[in-house]
């Protein structure tokens, strides 16, 4: 099923605009009036001439099979309006009027895209082999050994600075205030334990998050104990946990699972944004294996990662798990797509006590995980000001939705579609609630991110 | 360790380790000990109890739209007013003046809302009351049930249209009810429903309770009565009459005189006519006006205090022949037709106040004949009419004209003179512009770049251009949008920025046909 000749729908070009300005930018540009000399291949690319503020109009050209895009227009946004433009115009079209023909690229275009193909054949043919710094095992050896050490007198470190905090107490952390936490990040940082450091800084922001934070202090000042110790001891630990531990203490690995191939739904894409890094995470539903997996693509801050799927389209690829507990993995070889999901491909999902279970059981391999991923089936959304609920259908049980969801706007679009009626919810559970990302009533898939 | 309570290790771990003396366990026995009741209580998280759940949504029935148009609605919905792009607008269409048109077009197409999209179309009606009816209509029964649930949105509670909140017009005991019942914005709106929907019964409605209603609310309640206003609304009307209030009486008096046949038009004709003649000589108008407003006039809704400015006389003579019959003034005048009438010189500068006071005459009544003869000619060399009559006036004269006949007056109007006067009549135009419309504008459009002039100047009536010209123009519209060479005694960009305008025309033009062609569905 090659399908790279189906065009997308208007939902999936939005989608992968890099914030609302260019989403309303490329709105405008969606239209036929600026452009000229637009065509699409039916090897999946996408390309015209738009009409700026200057004497020479903007060559824009999109792969879609990446997606990946060229533009000649100066902006730093990726992908920049005129490329969302040229995508909402080839989306958006009916075959009436024909804004974007099938056509042979014009060769500013088709240079460009020969590159590309020829870059993605190399590296597919490179894939099996090994990357850089097999070169030299002995070097690299003593690399990791040395990079453990310094993570280990880290750990040893931080284990002091939470026991001096337990022996005066927590109530005097919230006027020890935010510096000193500050100064144990930057040092776990030194210790190339950025796993660490990030979990010092949210030990740091808890005194300031309102009532109840000792609680909370107390929870992650344990867990981040945990962690340390279960490092420290991690040649006692059955090997899926030792891995867990690096990679949660912030070491690099490499998604060396087996390639598991299959047509991969795409459940949600969203974007949280650091002052230094836009971190996307994507979840993938395998149509064959009912596995779920995590994808995760990075990009500096104002510029989106590089990777971009949006809710409700299919591809046919290969991804590899990362080692440890978890569903992170990455995207391997592409075979087709992305295109349009037929509405029939939908996760196989479960009931509100079996969520409930399934986080239980995943903190077994991964005692540090905030929540797991979830497709809830028959549930009905409980809107309640403070607390909100997904309410099984077919019992008297619900699940809390979290905090953090209520205030994105997207719950709101969750009770609209389904109007007092059992839908299907796709979303993040843990010991916070429940996070609705995803949501299917009678129609396609609803993205709520 | 195990045995010792979360609340004990909170209790410790405040207080620190250092101050609970021996018994206190090591920070590390403390942290140990809160790791597994935090692990322990997370993977023993279960089902919260149910609290409640809402009632279901009423189901809409019509049909799903098209997945394109889905598409547009969701752009169109996305796209906020007031972001970005600083003061120039650029060649792109702007998509919010382009939301009521879709509506309107898919409400009369009877789609179904998509449910993904309510809480964007329910923020968007918030923000816009000019858009409430028919976003409300188009949003549908699921809309209100989320208006339930959500405070932001209670507005479409009591705004909704097409009796989704109110009761149909049928279910006379839901009437009666709410109209006992309700509050003052659901009863002027149930009043208005039943009065589109049977013109006697929302009388009688309002006569059944008019004594015990506040005078504000009566005023508002008798305004209902302009719909389908009638004969058989006299009784009723010459009975507020004699209200309390000066303002109902007013209004009363108002509506009165648009019944030619009321007893009150033959009253104000009667008195009208005596101050009006044909001068001896039979070429001309004399006006008498009246001396004094007695108690009979001001019964009959004449006001006798003039505004600040005007004499007494001219004031009420402008009322009186506001008030009377235009069939009068034929009977009067020797058989004239109201154009011939129009025609005859006025004695002692009477005229404007005479033609005037038809203006608004012909408007009240709906008198096609007369407001024709007001108008004039579209070409007659200054802005006014024949008495000098204003553009405001023409712009409510033309309003009594069918849609076809306004549309060629108003092309005749600019094609003489252009454009910078024609905005008031332009709005009152029927949406598409018809062919001859159109072509005026664009024509004036063209004629107004080539004179070097900026295109801000006539942004108005570019941005209604936009949204009301027929987008089967924009073929012919193309080659405005390019860019021509500079002249050299043009205005400075003047032809860039031309350019820009005619080309955002165009893509809105695109735009709006595309938008009918998804609406029409695939095929």
């Amino acid at each position: 099923m090659t399908q790279q000749g189906v065009r997308w729908t208007t939902d999936q070009v939005l989608a992968l605009a890099p914030d609302v300005a260019s989403r309303k930018a490329g709105s405008k540009l969606g239209a036929a009036g600026p452009w000229s000399e637009a065509g699409s291949s039916s090897e999946g690319a996408v390309w015209g001439l738009c009409k700026g503020s200057g004497s020479r109009p903007y060559q824009t050209v999109v792969d879609t099979t990446g997606p990946a895009y060229k533009c000649s227009c100066p902006s730093r946004k990726f992908p920049c309006k005129h490329a969302l433009g040229l995508l909402l115009l080839w989306a958006g079209e009916d075959n009436t009027v024909a804004a974007v023909p099938e056509a042979t690229a014009p060769e500013w275009a088709g240079q460009w895209l020969a590159e590309r193909r020829r870059k993605a054949e190399q590296r597919s043919e490179r894939g099996s082999g090994e990357g850089p710094g097999a070169a030299d095992p002995e070097a690299a050896r003593r690399r990791t050994e040395r990079r453990a050490e310094r993570i280990t007198a880290g750990a040893t470190e931080l284990e002091q600075r939470l026991a001096d905090l337990l022996r005066g107490g927590l109530a005097s952390a919230e006027q020890a205030g935010y510096g000193l936490w500050e100064e144990t990040a930057r040092r776990m940082v030194d210790a190339q334990a950025p796993g660490l450091a990030s979990r010092v800084r949210e030990l740091g922001a808890i005194p300031g998050s309102g009532p109840g934070w000792p609680v909370r202090l107390l929870e992650e000042c344990a867990l981040t104990h945990l962690l340390d110790q279960a490092w420290l001891r991690r040649e006692h630990l059955p090997e899926a946990l030792a891995a867990t531990v690096r990679s949660r203490v912030g070491l690099p690995a490499s998604a060396d699972g087996p390639a598991l191939r299959d047509e991969w739904l795409v459940l949600a894409q969203y974007d949280t944004a650091e002052a230094k890094l836009t971190t996307r995470r994507i979840w993938l539903y395998g149509t064959r294996s009912r596995s779920t997996a995590l994808v995760l693509s990075f990009g500096a801050a104002g510029r989106a990662p590089d990777t971009a799927l949006p809710v409700g389209l299919v591809l046919d690829a290969e991804l590899s798990a990362y080692p440890g507990s978890g569903a992170r993995a990455a995207l391997g070889e592409r075979f087709a797509g992305p295109s349009p999901a037929p509405a029939s491909f939908r996760p196989v999902g479960v009931d509100v006590r079996s969520a409930a279970v399934a986080y239980g059981s995943a903190l077994r391999d991964d005692p540090w995980l905030e929540s797991c991923p979830v497709t809830l089936e028959r549930v009905i959304p409980s809107p309640g000001g403070e607390a909100w609920q997904l309410v099984d259908a077919d019992s008297d049980v619900a699940l809390p939705v979290a905090a953090a969801a209520r205030a994105r706007g997207g719950l709101w679009k969750l009770a609209a579609v389904s109007g007092g009626e059992p839908v299907s919810v796709f979303g993040e559970f843990g010991h916070q609630g429940f996070s609705p990302l995803t949501a299917w009533g009678v129609g396609d898939a609803v993205a709520l991110c | 360790m195990s045995t010792t309570t979360w609340e004990d290790l909170v209790t410790t771990a405040l207080l620190g380790t250092d101050r609970r003396g021996r018994t206190s366990p090591t920070p590390g026995a403390l942290l140990d000990g809160a790791a597994l009741h935090t692990v322990r209580r997370r993977a023993g998280l279960r089902p919260a109890p149910a609290a409640s759940r809402p009632e279901r949504a009423v189901p809409d029935l019509r049909d799903p739209l098209p997945d394109a148009a889905r598409a547009r609605l969701a752009m169109l919905l996305s796209d906020r007013p007031g972001v970005g792009q600083g003061g120039r607008r650029g060649t792109a269409p702007d998509l919010t003046e382009l939301l009521p048109q879709w509506l309107i077009a898919a409400n009369d197409r009877g789609y179904a809302a998509p449910p993904e999209l309510l809480p964007a179309l329910l923020d968007a009606a918030r923000g816009r009351t000019d858009l409430r009816p028919q976003a409300l209509l188009f949003a549908g029964p699921r809309a209100l049930w989320l208006a339930r649930l959500n405070p932001d949105w209670k507005f479409a509670l009591r705004t909704a249209p097409g009796g989704s909140a109110l009761p149909s017009p049928e279910d006379t005991a839901g009437v009666q009810q709410l109209w006992n019942e309700g509050l003052f914005a659901e009863r002027v709106a149930l009043l208005a429903a039943v009065r589109a929907h049977d013109a006697r019964a929302a009388r009688e409605l309002l006569a059944a309770t008019w004594p015990k209603e506040r005078a504000e609310d009566r005023l508002m309640f008798l305004d209902s009565l302009r719909t389908g206003l009638s004969d058989a609304d006299e009784p009723f009307l010459e009975q507020a009459l004699s209200d309390r209030s000066r303002n109902v009486r007013a209004t009363a008096a108002e509506l009165l005189s648009a019944l030619p046949g009321s007893a009150l038009a033959a009253r104000m004709a009667a008195r009208a006519a005596s101050c009006i003649a044909l001068d001896p000589a039979r070429s001309g108008i004399t006006v008498e006006a009246p001396h004094e407003c007695d108690g009979a006039m001001e019964r009959d809704g004449i006001s006798p205090t003039p505004p600040a400015g005007r004499g007494e006389r001219s004031w009420w003579l402008g009322q009186l022949v506001e008030s009377a019959p235009l069939a009068t003034w034929s009977r009067r005048l020797g058989g004239r037709r109201p154009e011939e009438i129009v025609g005859l010189p006025v004695s002692d500068d009477w005229q404007g106040e005479l033609h005037a006071a038809w203006c608004r005459a012909a408007v009240r009544q709906r008198d096609a004949d007369w407001a024709r003869a007001l108008l004039g000619t579209p070409a007659s060399p200054d802005a006014g009419g024949p008495g000098a009559v204003s553009l405001a006036e023409r712009a409510k004269l033309l309003t009594t004209l069918e849609a076809g006949e306004r549309a060629d007056w108003v092309a005749g109007f600019i094609a003489v003179h252009g454009l910078s006067e024609a905005f008031q009549l332009l709005g009152g135009c029927a949406v598409p512009w018809s062919e001859p419309l159109g072509r005026a504008v664009v024509d004036a459009l063209n004629i107004a770049r080539d004179a070097g002039s900026y295109p801000w100047s006539f942004s108005g009536v570019m941005g209604l251009a936009e949204r009301c010209l027929d987008p089967a123009q924009a073929t012919r519209l193309e080659s405005l949008a390019t860019l021509p060479d500079e002249p050299e005694d043009g205005s400075p960009g003047a032809v860039g920025y031309w350019s820009e305008a005619f080309q955002r025309l165009v893509g809105t033009l695109r735009l709006r046909a595309a938008m009918r062609a998804e609406l029409a569905g695939p095929g």
